[in-house]
């Protein structure tokens, strides 16, 4: 299956450092489209805090918006980088070696666009500090422990962190190449500092090795936590539509669904951009469109598990849900959109060994799963408040406002910026591990055919 | 505007019922703890004719609601008549339903607030504190009943009405929720003056704005504690029920369902 590594040790070091040591023209204008498009953000932001939220779509008993489906569709997407790193290391999948890192950035910055988004839709974002942080301990201020608001900040403050040690962890050795091949005296000694001292003696090289395998295992059971928490803030509150026991294993699945789905957008632009050709190639792609199938396949299931929840009790106010979600809102075209874009193109046409291994379709697809996995999180969230109770006289209608349009746009433009800048400044590809795996690989022969293997110890 | 922002009222009723042992006498402190306010709408009586929204917007400090607040749904009335329609053409009838803060025993907007900022008093009042609030507006979101409102701005009055503000309520800033307090600056005082005149709290001492301007008296207002209070008897009538019952949510405001005047005696006996 997999194409043996082509390259020798010196190719892939000058090849995967090159754009870390040349910067593209392009890399300039997109970087300054991008943070034009954060800077509106920025300026939307403080305009709110001045005037209040007053610009927002949100109406009487509609509470939460685009804000609130962002925050949601952000840790989704951090989802990727710990599956394909973590999981994929344990089970010791060998394509994930190109894969780890830019997995890894993504979650890094994703996870910092969906923190920003509970903070900006507050009400009183400078008093949050309360609620996330409670350090006014005299006066015996503490924040409530019963609400899922307060899980929320240590599920994904734990998350990033731990998955900032873990990329850090795997950058060592890349950091110590960088510094030997630093030209620019600055430049080596920020890379000295942030190398730790790593020489590649096979002491460093094993505490690195077990070092991250213990984080892989521990990250695991955060990984989980982390989106099943974001789930209850939905969950434990008594709102038709989502109160629903199966929300945990639906939210968590379907964020594999979709933060997979974006690291595979991601890397291919990556090795469009950055012209790793032989680094990234269709096997990867392969690869992960084939464990797309599964996760995609079991998310639809939970979602038709959280469908027959709703209805099966034949309960007023979750049918009502129900059918605001399919036939009503703003625009009732959003729910045959979602599930089309988010399953019925995508999965039937990754059965097709052709589509898998090409990159255009690749890209065209995951972006669709995640236009379809954003449409999803807005019909959880938002329809359930449109018809909260029987009350017919509070049902309303939600319309997003330009604004939240905005902030939208420039959390995309954040993640994006952040990768890039992320790959400017350090290795965008994990090269020590490419050259482990291009030392364990070798030819097998088997009769007559000869297969690539890893040999391991 | 902002210099009428005195003590919240939570901090008054905290004041009242549980600070310094020096100032409040044992009885006092017996008969702030022994109640469980309530109220109960009659259904039968209400005409709808609005009266209590109007006494709240102006007890309360809420701030107006001019024809673009109401278009855009985010008026404010701490107190709202919901109409419903029953019957066809021509022989439509108006249903009037008052809807509440119910301060419910068992309230979903309570465990929900990250701040703790809305949260039961020792005499069952859901009490929004204003100063911890932040607005995560999740306590609105899991309010079945809608009842809870957001601030979207600095609330702001024509100049001739700033003289006007009621001195004893907060006047509340922009990104924070606001909802019913059952009138709680009015149950302070009528505790004080009781205490004053060294009695007790009795029943009838204390109405909440919309009691007050209710022309049928539809709304009582009393303590569900006092077995012989008004509202005791409506909450044992058989009359009695709970808006959204099914929630589970156990509220303080006990609603009378309409008297049928169509029943026919044969149902009545059924039921009897």
């Amino acid at each position: 299956m997999q194409e043996p590594p082509a390259y020798d040790v010196k190719t892939i070091d000058r090849r995967l450092f090159d754009f870390m040591l040349h910067t593209p023209k392009w890399f300039f204008t997109t970087s300054a489209g991008l943070l034009t498009i954060f800077g509106a953000g920025f300026v939307v932001f403080v305009t709110m805090l001045y005037f209040g939220l007053q610009f927002m779509g949100y109406s009487h008993p509609v509470y939460w918006g685009f804000l609130i489906v962002n925050f949601v569709f952000w840790i989704g997407i951090s989802h990727a980088g710990v599956f394909v790193s973590a999981v994929l290391r344990l089970t010791q999948a060998e394509f994930r070696r190109p894969v780890t890192r830019a997995a890894e950035v993504v979650t890094i910055f994703s996870l910092q666009a969906a923190v920003l988004f509970p903070l900006i839709h507050s009400g009183r974002p400078w008093r949050t500090a309360y609620w996330a942080f409670p350090y006014d301990f005299i006066r015996g201020m503490w924040p409530n422990p019963r609400s899922p608001l307060v899980w929320d900040p240590s599920a994904i403050f734990t998350y990033l962190t731990s998955t900032i040690l873990f990329v850090y962890v795997a950058l060592l050795p890349d950091l110590a190449l960088a510094r030997d091949r630093a030209e620019d005296p600055v430049r080596r000694w920020i890379f000295t500092v942030l190398a730790l001292g790593f020489r590649g003696t096979s002491r460093q090289w094993r505490i690195q090795a077990i070092a991250g395998i213990l984080l892989s295992a521990i990250i695991l059971p955060i990984f989980v936590s982390v989106h099943s928490i974001v789930s209850w803030d939905f969950a434990v509150t008594s709102v038709p539509g989502w109160h629903n026991t199966v929300f945990a294993p639906y939210f968590v699945i379907g964020a594999v669904h979709s933060g997979v789905s974006a690291v595979v957008t991601a890397m291919i632009v990556m090795k469009w951009a950055f012209k790793l050709d032989g680094y990234i190639t269709a096997d990867h792609i392969d690869a992960l469109a084939r464990v797309l199938i599964a996760v995609a396949t079991g998310w639809l299931f939970l979602l038709f598990l959280d469908f027959s929840f709703g209805l099966y009790g034949e309960e007023s106010a979750e049918v009502d849900t129900w059918m605001q979600r399919i036939y009503g809102g703003a625009w009732p075209i959003l729910a045959p959109i979602f599930i089309i874009t988010s399953y019925i193109i995508p999965v039937p046409l990754w059965l097709i060994k052709s589509v898998r291994r090409s990159f255009g379709w690749m890209f065209a697809t995951t972006i669709l799963v995640n236009i379809g996995m954003w449409l999803e999180r807005y019909m959880l969230v938002i329809p359930a408040l449109e018809r909260k109770s029987s009350l017919t006289f509070t049902y309303s209608e939600y319309i997003p406002s330009i604004s939240e349009g905005i902030l939208c746009l420039a959390s995309f433009a954040f993640v994006i910026v952040g990768v890039l800048a992320f790959c400017k400044v350090l290795p965008v590809m994990p090269a020590a591990d490419i050259r482990e795996g291009a030392l364990l690989s070798t030819e097998l022969k088997i009769g007559r055919r000869s297969v690539p293997a890893t040999l391991r110890e | 505007m902002s210099s009428i922002k005195s003590a919240t009222d939570e901090s008054a009723s905290r004041a009242a019922t549980v600070a310094g042992g020096t100032t409040i006498s044992e009885e006092e402190r017996r008969a702030g703890f022994g109640h469980r306010w309530g109220m109960s709408v009659d259904i039968d009586l209400c005409t709808g004719c609005q009266a209590c929204v109007v006494a709240c917007q102006t007890e309360n400090n809420v701030a107006i609601n001019e024809e673009q607040r109401v278009t855009e749904k985010r008026a404010k009335s701490w107190i709202r008549i919901e109409r419903y329609w029953e019957g066809e053409f021509p022989n439509a009838k108006a249903r009037y339903l008052p809807v509440l803060c119910q301060h419910c025993d068992n309230a979903p907007c309570e465990p929900v607030c990250p701040a703790w900022a809305t949260y039961h008093n020792e005499e069952g009042l859901n009490v929004q504190v204003y100063n911890r609030c932040i607005g995560t507006r999740f306590c609105a979101n899991g309010c079945p009943y809608s009842v809870r409102h957001f601030n979207f701005w600095n609330p702001e009055w024509p100049d001739s009405l700033e003289n006007m503000l009621n001195p004893d309520v907060t006047v509340r800033t922009k990104g924070i929720i606001e909802k019913c307090t059952f009138c709680v600056q009015r149950i302070n005082r009528a505790r004080r003056d009781a205490a004053q005149s060294d009695t007790v709290v009795k029943d009838g001492d204390i109405s909440p704005a919309c009691v007050q301007a209710c022309p049928t008296n539809s709304l009582v207002f009393g303590d569900l504690k006092d077995p012989f209070s008004k509202v005791s008897e409506a909450a044992n009538s058989d009359r009695a029920y709970h808006l959204l019952e099914e929630r589970g949510t156990g509220p303080a405001v006990v609603y009378l369902k309409k008297i049928d005047p169509n029943a026919t005696s044969s149902s009545e006996e059924h039921h009897g």
